[in-house]
């Protein structure tokens, strides 16, 4: 090393007081201008938005592959040539694109202006004030099925208008009905393991009944439907949790005995909506509880499914009759720093209009919230289990409609794990959930 | 390494032949094991990869270990005008490319500073770079994407959708791990190397740039490939500071890919994006690695 | 004239990570509003500056704080048994390479695919690979649910991630190999050192300040994983670090705690790697010219291509 002795530059001081006063004066800056991330104020109450301005909007929403998104906003787009309708596609997990909205409310842009909106963020992004109030009279809502109306409500207020609705069916085997000697399929659990234990005597290799278990999202949905399903509710309308009824209770053990006799298998732990799919459709698994996406691809002709021609739809099973099934569904809301509302909320009613539904329906086979849309003989013809769908539908029930809807699923999924996987019996595990909700209601 | 026995000259001018090795088959097997285990360990999940994107979309779970029958709908399915997968690559290419030279500048003139300069303050310094390499990235994104949208005064650009706006964090990522890495390359090589070149008039700069560098080959090429492959791979900031289908990288494209449903995850064209997106990295390594074990062939202070 | 050089790199620094570092400081003594106006539903917003509360939370497992140990744990069990592991290999990897003839274009090559795989396509890859009814269970025969909390889900996010990075180090430890002049083995050779001596006090030696540099990056960034985890695991207990510990507080809109956890993961890294450079490799930042204060620092010294060869 050269033994040049270090030349006491007035630089270095220069460089780092530098690098020390920008990094403080922006720190400085940044607080005094909004006193803190997050922290602002929305502004004025929800009734306050501007629903008069017009002009180009943006839609952010998961990418469609049928094209058929496209096509709509073409349609639009030839009839307002002034107002515009951009698609920003967001990532394909719900949890990314909510994430993607939350970064744009926190940096306050108008980047997007209608929002794709999981039905369970309503109340969150309500109470938030991340979108605004919406102007009853500018949509159809009396031709959207009600129990999909009630998603987009927040404090009797509408945030979200229903674009599609989504529930769970059972789907079982005719082959393996016939063999159990059933001539239908199954209503309640305690049917569908008697008929499960027969199956197993002949084939002890089949895995009788799986539905989403594993620690996710979709565990939620199981609890919330067999909570209901069992005639108890995780919370009631005026927000108060209920998880250690003697009704959430049953619900849960009803699965908890399926894991133990050995009718839904471990395995089951793991499954997602597409584990569950899968084994159902290599011919695993025989019952499965899934979103109706599985039926088309069940009924694949190409050699991919082994049980094309022998799926049978039904409503979930319940413990004395036929069960509840969670709602699903994506709703449409408008950001609150967006420009241009008053065309966002013209263009909301076009999303949800009759005609739309059932295009959007044919193309790409999900439910729409369209009432009329179901008793169109089209669609009928392309989708037998339709019938079964809105039965689902009109007797689903929703998740919990709580602002702080992370920390409760997050709870509630928590609960049902450990008592699935055996770690916790069901009373304790919903007792302790009780006074996780409990303090989660008091925010 | 050279296979004849070597010829050592000592001080004194004798000439010594060192003993031959013994053993040499048996070393020579060993070796060829571990290259094998090493090809192995590295490509056999890549070959699942590979694997599971030549299977027909809707067999993405399956476990046979040759797909029958071999499709590649999942590579077309890639190219589907709605993805925008090659303007993507072509994005991942400019944003990870200008990454890489700009970290190599800052980083070598950087390293340069820390390795052969004396001042004041240089571990400090030091600390100050690498410091900035422990905090989670995933704090960074929110007041990163105010900043760059206009959200502070004092910073009134909007640079949503922009190259710079992913090409600058991507950069502070990467530049602690070069500017240490490459100031490690260059401690190792001796000063008097720089001082013999000084000797014939050559500026100190220009001595490093003339002799230090070539020989820091090794180092500087790594350096870049591994600054390349970290920038390639960057998705958050991507995804954060870009909602234009045509700016996305192919990360953030790769993320958008849906599946027949909502709930479909994708494996097929995803794994077959990844195999796009890996292949030209490999074919990059190729052509550069002469370069790496050529820095070796400069000879040294002879 | 050096901070002229070092002017842009620090400036850059400052603005990308320095300024959203001190944000996020000032944002861990706050709390968000978290109350609703029973009349409208709305949050009433508003920061609370609570000083330390945030941090208390944390440590003793309270409220919002309640996974912070659990992510603790495991932060720190897959920082210590991975880089440990992937050191270990990735030298071997290294030396492996350095002394074979042929396919060296081949080998190195495919040494890169690990680490060149995007994360969101290989943590895909092993979810795949790690499938109830997976190829890994099917080479092994039995059926591990690896995506269940416990210890299968742990190592399953070791396996993936040692896969990766061992090639890294590997490739960075190769090129300091590389940078070794050869005549310091031939002379090696003629005072009659075997292998393991050779190895033991030439080449590691002589290739340890980028081994201590490539490992160093390494510990922090598995300090911080948090992509791999996510993507494997989900929402399991078994596999949380700190970094999703901080991303899902922050996904929650509780960015007092988020911010605090960063902090405390930052003050975390931060001790690690000064414990770590001051053990093992004080001379990478240039002590090393000064006159050495042990005699084992001394041999160091004359060992490294510092000092003067023989």
């Amino acid at each position: 090393m050269s033994a040049r002795a270090a030349r006491p530059s007035p630089s270095r001081r220069t460089v780092l007081a530098a690098g020390g006063i920008t990094s403080a004066a922006a720190a400085l800056a940044a607080c005094s201008s909004d006193g803190g991330d997050g922290g602002s104020d929305g502004g004025g109450g929800a009734a306050a938005a501007d629903f008069e301005e017009r002009g180009p909007i943006t839609l952010a929403k998961g990418k469609d592959t049928t094209g058929k998104l496209a096509e709509f906003l073409d349609t639009w787009n030839t009839e307002h040539p002034d107002e515009k309708v951009t698609l920003i596609e967001l990532p394909e997990s719900a949890d990314e694109q909510r994430q993607q909205m939350l970064n744009n409310a926190q940096a306050k842009s108008d980047a997007y202006t209608v929002l794709g909106l999981d039905v369970v963020w309503t109340a969150e992004f309500a109470a938030n004030q991340w979108v605004v109030e919406l102007p009853k009279d500018g949509f159809p809502l009396d031709e959207l099925i009600p129990s999909t109306v009630v998603t987009g409500t927040y404090f009797d207020k509408l945030y979200a208008v229903p674009f599609t609705t989504n529930a769970q069916l059972l789907f079982s085997r005719t082959d393996l009905l016939e063999k159990a000697g059933l001539d239908g399929p199954p209503e309640t659990f305690e049917e569908m393991y008697a008929a499960i234990e027969t199956l197993q005597k002949e084939d002890s290799e089949l895995l009788g009944f799986g539905s989403q278990y594993s620690k996710y999202e979709g565990l939620t949905v199981q609890t919330a439907s067999l909570v209901a399903s069992a005639g108890g509710e995780l919370f009631d309308d005026k927000g108060v949790p209920h998880a250690d009824s003697a009704e959430a209770i049953t619900g849960i053990q009803t699965v908890r005995d399926g894991f133990d006799k050995g009718f839904i298998p471990q395995e089951a732990l793991t499954y997602k909506e597409e584990e569950s799919r899968q084994a159902y459709q290599d011919g695993r698994l025989a019952f499965l509880q899934n979103w109706p996406y599985v039926w088309a691809l069940g009924q694949a002709e190409d050699g991919s499914s082994k049980v094309n021609g022998k799926m049978v739809a039904s409503l979930v099973p319940g413990i004395d009759g036929p069960g509840s099934s969670t709602l699903g569904g994506l709703n449409l809301g408008i950001s609150a720093f967006a420009k241009n509302k008053g065309t966002a909320v013209d263009f909301i009613a076009f999303m949800v209009d009759a005609v739309q539904q059932k295009d959007w329906g044919l193309a790409t086979s999900q439910a729409p919230a369209n009432a009329g849309v179901y008793e169109d003989q089209e669609m009928l013809d392309a989708f037998p289990f339709f019938p079964q769908l809105k039965e689902a539908i009109d007797k689903g029930t929703s998740r919990p409609a709580v602002v702080n809807y992370g920390d409760v699923t997050q709870a509630v999924q928590e609960a049902a794990y450990s008592c699935f996987s055996g770690e916790k019996d069901a009373e304790p595990a919903m007792t302790e959930l009780q006074t996780q909700l409990g303090d989660l209601a008091q925010g | 390494m050279s296979a004849t026995t070597p010829e050592i000259v000592t001080r004194d001018g004798t000439v010594l032949q060192a003993k031959k090795p013994k053993g040499r088959t048996a070393g020579s097997i060993v070796i060829a094991l571990g290259m094998a285990f090493i090809l192995v360990y590295c490509l056999a999940p890549f070959y699942w990869m590979i694997v599971s994107a030549l299977r027909r979309p809707s067999e993405g779970r399956s476990t046979e270990l040759i797909p029958s029958p071999i499709s590649v709908e999942n590579f077309v399915a890639v190219f589907d005008p709605s993805n925008h997968f090659a303007r993507a690559l072509l994005n991942s290419l400019v944003v990870a490319g200008g990454t890489t030279l700009l970290v190599l500048v800052l980083g070598v003139f950087g390293a340069y500073a820390l390795a052969r300069l004396d001042f004041r303050g240089k571990v400090l310094v030091m600390f100050l770079i690498v410091a900035t390499s422990m905090f989670p990235v995933v704090t960074l994104v929110v007041p990163l994407l105010k900043l760059f949208s206009g959200g502070f005064e004092w910073f009134p650009v909007n640079w949503i959708n922009t190259y710079q706006a992913m090409i600058l964090p991507t950069i502070s990522f990467a530049l602690p791990l070069a500017v240490w890495n490459l100031n490690a390359f260059f401690r190792q090589l001796p000063v008097e190397l720089e001082q013999a070149a000084m000797v014939d008039g050559t500026t100190r700069f220009g001595a490093f740039l003339r002799v230090i560098l070539p020989l820091a080959a090794p180092g500087v090429f790594t350096t870049a490939i591994i600054t390349f492959i970290a920038a390639w791979n960057e998705f958050l900031i991507a995804l954060t500071m870009v909602n234009a289908p045509l700016m996305q990288t192919a990360n953030v494209a790769i993320s958008k890919f849906t599946g027949i449903s909502q709930f479909d995850t994708p494996y097929g064209t995803k794994m077959a994006a990844g195999v796009i997106v890996t292949v030209p990295l490999i074919i990059m390594v190729l052509v550069f690695q002469r370069r790496i074990i050529g820095g070796l062939a400069a000879g040294s202070v002879k | 004239m050096a901070y002229l050089l070092l002017l842009p790199t620090l400036v850059l620094l400052a603005l990308v990570v320095g300024f959203p570092l001190v944000l996020s400081a000032w944002q861990s003594l706050m709390q968000s509003g978290k109350g609703i106006d029973p009349a409208t539903g709305l949050i009433i917003k508003g920061d609370t500056f609570v000083g330390l509360q945030n941090y208390l939370d944390a440590f003793t497992g309270a409220g919002a704080g309640a996974g912070f140990w659990n992510a603790f744990w495991n932060t720190t069990l897959f920082t210590v048994i991975g880089v440990s592991i992937e050191t270990v290999l990735g030298v071997a990897m290294a030396l492996i390479m350095a002394r074979a003839m042929r396919a060296t274009g081949l080998v190195r090559a495919s040494i890169l695919v690990p680490w060149a795989i995007p994360t969101v396509v290989s943590a895909l890859m092993w979810q795949l690979i790690f499938d109830a009814n997976g190829i890994a269970n099917r080479l092994i025969g039995y059926q591990v649910l690896w995506t269940t909390e416990g210890w299968q889900a742990k190592a399953a996010v070791l396996i993936a991630d040692i896969w990766k990075t061992a090639p890294y180090i590997g490739l960075l430890t190769l090129a300091g190999l590389q940078t070794i002049d050869t005549q310091v083995y031939e002379a090696a050779k003629v005072d009659g050192a075997n292998r393991w001596q050779t190895f033991w006090r030439i080449t590691l030696p002589l290739v340890r300040p980028v081994l201590v540099v490539a490992v160093l990056f390494r510990l922090l960034d598995a300090m911080r994983m948090f992509d791999l985890p996510y993507v494997l695991l989900g929402r399991l207990r078994s596999g949380q670090t700190l970094s999703m510990l901080a991303t899902d507080a922050a996904s929650k809109t509780d960015f007092g705690a988020a911010s605090a956890y960063s902090m405390v993961l930052f003050a975390y890294i931060c001790l690690v790697a000064f414990l770590f450079v001051k053990l093992l490799g004080a001379d990478v930042i240039g002590e090393g010219n000064r006159p050495a204060k042990s005699r084992r620092a001394a041999r160091r010294q004359r060992a490294t291509s510092e000092g003067s060869l023989p």
